[in-house]
């Protein structure tokens, strides 16, 4: 049955200025897409399988390259988008559920860009972080109630109440779950290496931890998610921390699976699982059927690892996710993560990364003061992920009673990745989202490690201007700080939500 | 060397368990746990080469993450025991709660009596490692979903059905699930298909019932009819693969 749907408008259309091209051949080199040949002196394009990835731009020498985006739109209609009707041919045909990149595409207004900060005018002294200190550093876990201490007679004191593990941040950005196998081994070393200079942590993922990054585990947080993969003994002891997900931002409520043609040899002795084999991880845990099972699991847990690493809860941000959260910090877990709607993934269908579950912001202002009337606000950390694009975001969710912050589509940024979208095409041309070797050689480890600190290091640098400029010199004196925020333009609703003022307010 | 005794009356499971890590740390090869009444999480993440007995009652998660030990337990097991266990084994003399062997990757389970839901749930096999869980009486809902490896095997010996309620195996997609006496197919799940034993299946299962019926000291003779048993095994080793189209 041959489809009368016919083909669709290509997405991008890529060009060669001719006069400006010197033949060097780097475009076919680098597009992992085959979208470039050489044929008689003259490069030749094939705008159907482009990505907009501009690894081409990026290599070519001459700038000879443009890539334009829809070239031959639809018929414009603000009803029936582009997005919309693609999706209605992809079913027509396939009759299957449509699996997409990257994170939330809809173009919901943004809440973080419609608050803004403080800044101290006259009244009170902005701080110079150049000449007074400023306090970043941040402790993940557990925070005692009371603490009751013991004058010796010497007239020291000691401490008598026992501390929970925590972690410890030199700055408030770490870097979220993403697995080997979503992403390649270069790119986990890269950021394994930026945040131990950074003085960090990142996530594993439902990957295992491949032996390469061994050594960087002391700033590694290893994940237990549904399908237990690479989930043994050793591997919870090496870590620093470990993370039970529950769920994801980008796909609330659904499992996930690494398709069989991605697991070789080296994955499949990660994952534990033979090569080939489809890795699924199912929606539930299927030993967490309740919030009781939830505490089995991180005491279990802790229990496993003598109570020496702190557990976090990872759930996606949903409606009643200060209830949750609640139901967490009563679990003996030490933090828990609220991953927001806009959070990246490899692969999450459609309909769930674009509809399912709700913004960070909002999540984080919700579960922060449901925890405070709680009293146990000190029980849990609360870590804030999905969507957090620069400085400015960690230091408006800080304000709105988040601790420290994930990102992940950042530090992929920071690695070269274009936001193209097509991770689950494992021919990713900045060698991140792809296992081929060839690819994942473009990444020099070195190289990525000093990116991703540097990132790490600007935003921090950023961070402690803006506080500066508040007149804060201590990341905890801005956490939960609802008066160092305004909203611009925010419905009343949210603004309650979010316990923050009007401008000029 | 001789036999360690803990009694674990009113003990919690923390205290516990650092007696027997620190048992295990200064080379005791066999401890008792006496007394147990229904204490979590009883050598979790323990690694060696140790016998515990546990009589009692045990909590749920016994054994979870568990690499090496032999645990024998005189009395019923909670929830979940051998939750992603590693390697060792669980002898339970007793029926055994929901989830039992959940995300197994390697050791073995024996259940004398019947076990809850979810037995054996995303149990899974990787080279040498290959999960086992022999179950006396029946099991009930959901035994083996998501199953990625190694065999749960049900002997039926009460009579009555081994699995006699849905979604048995469903996504199933590595592994084997071994039942004596059948299954109504309407209780089969989405991706589990049924087929006969090979010459080679079934000198696996004797052997194991064979050694069920060692652990619980009976007569293996009425349970070695190749005849009565059928075996369930994955319909495709890509059970989601046809519900995905990319964008």
């Amino acid at each position: 049955m041959t489809p009368s749907i016919g083909s669709l408008p290509p997405k991008y259309r890529v060009t060669v200025d001719h006069d400006r091209c010197m033949l060097c051949g780097r475009c076919v080199e680098n597009c992992a897409y085959g979208a470039f040949r050489m044929e008689n002196d003259r490069i030749l394009t094939n705008s159907r399988v482009c990505t907009a990835c501009h690894r081409c731009v990026a290599f070519c020498p001459r700038d000879a390259i443009d890539v334009s985006e829809r070239p031959l739109d639809y018929r414009s209609h603000p009803v029936w988008t582009r997005g919309v009707r693609e999706a209605i041919y992809n079913q027509a045909r396939t009759g299957k559920i449509v699996l997409s990149g990257m994170g939330n595409a809809l173009d919901y207004p943004m809440i973080f860009d419609r608050l803004v900060l403080d800044a101290c005018q006259v009244t009170n002294p902005s701080i110079d972080p150049l000449r007074e200190p400023m306090e970043l550093r941040t402790y993940l876990g557990k925070k005692p109630q009371r603490l009751d201490l013991k004058r010796r007679e010497d007239g020291e004191v000691d401490l008598l109440t026992e501390l929970a593990p925590n972690l410890c941040l030199e700055t408030p950005i770490m870097i979220g779950h993403m697995s080997y196998g979503a992403i390649s081994l270069n790119a986990q070393l890269s950021m394994a290496r930026g945040v131990t200079e950074a003085g960090t942590f990142m996530g594993t993922g439902e990957g295992g931890l491949p032996e390469p990054l061994h050594p960087y585990q002391g700033h590694m947080i290893v994940q237990v998610a549904s399908g237990r993969f690479g989930v043994d003994i050793d591997y919870l002891e090496r870590g620093a921390a470990i993370e039970i997900k529950i769920g994801q931002g980008a796909k609330p409520g659904i499992g996930g699976h690494l398709p069989g043609e991605k697991v070789n040899g080296a994955i499949s002795k990660t994952r534990m699982i033979p090569i080939g084999s489809d890795a699924i991880s199912p929606a539930p845990h299927h030993d967490i059927y309740s919030i009781e099972d939830l505490a089995q699991l991180v005491r279990s847990l802790k229990e496993a690892t003598e109570w020496k690493k702190p557990v976090f809860v990872k759930i996606a941000a949903v409606h009643n996710v200060a209830a949750i959260a609640a139901g967490i910090a009563r679990s003996s877990a030490d933090a828990v993560v609220i991953d927001g709607f806009r959070g990246g993934t490899g692969a999450a269908p459609r309909v769930f990364r674009d509809h399912v579950g709700i913004p960070v912001e909002a999540a984080v202002a919700a579960v922060d003061a449901k925890l405070r009337n709680q009293g146990i606000r000190n029980e849990v950390s609360v870590i804030a992920s999905g969507g957090i694009r620069e400085s400015t975001d960690v230091a408006k969710i800080i304000a709105l009673g988040a601790d420290a912050v994930y990102i992940g589509t950042g530090a992929l940024v920071a690695l070269g990745c274009r936001v193209c979208g097509n991770c689950y095409r494992g021919l990713c041309p900045w060698g991140i989202a792809t296992q081929r070797q060839d690819l994942v050689d473009r990444i020099d480890p070195e190289v990525g490690g000093r990116q991703v600190a540097n990132l790490i290091h600007g935003w921090t640098l950023e961070l402690m201007d803006l506080m500066g400029a508040a007149g804060i010199n201590s990341i905890e004196s801005l956490r939960g700080n609802r008066d160092r925020l305004r909203g611009y333009m925010i419905d009343q609703a949210l603004m309650d939500v979010l316990d923050v003022k009007s401008v000029g307010a | 060397m001789e036999e360690l005794v803990i009694d674990a009356a009113g003990v919690h499971y923390t205290p516990l368990n650092r007696e027997i890590r620190a048992a295990v740390a200064a080379g005791v090869k066999r401890i008792r746990l006496e007394n147990v009444l229904g204490q979590r999480f009883i050598a979790n993440g323990v690694r060696g080469d140790v016998a515990i007995e546990v009589h009692g009652v045990p909590g749920g998660d016994l054994g979870m993450f568990m690499s090496g030990p032999r645990i024998e337990v005189f009395g019923n097991a909670e929830h979940a025991p051998g939750n992603t266990m590693d390697a060792g084994e669980i002898v339970v003399h007793g029926s055994a709660g929901d989830a039992v062997g959940h995300s197994m990757r390697g050791g073995r389970i024996f259940v004398e009596g019947a076990i809850g839901y979810r037995g054996g749930i995303h149990m899974k096999q990787y080279e040498g490692k290959r999960p086992v869980l022999v179950i006396g009486e029946y099991a009930r809902a959901f035994l083996g979903e998501y199953m990625a490896g190694g065999t749960v095997l049900i002997l039926a010996r009460h009579g009555g059905p081994a699995v006699a309620e849905r979604g048995l195996g469903s996504g199933i997609h590595g592994g084997e699930i071994v039942l004596r006496g059948g299954v109504d197919p309407v209780y089969l799940g989405a991706g589990a298909s049924e087929v006969a034993l090979t010459d080679e299946d079934w000198e696996r299962v004797l052997h194991l019932v064979r050694e069920y019926a060692r652990h619980f000291g009976v007569d293996p003779a009425p349970f070695e009819r190749r005849d009565e048993y059928i075996r369930i095994v994955p319909a495709s080793a890509r059970p989601f693969a046809s519900k995905y189209a990319w964008e």
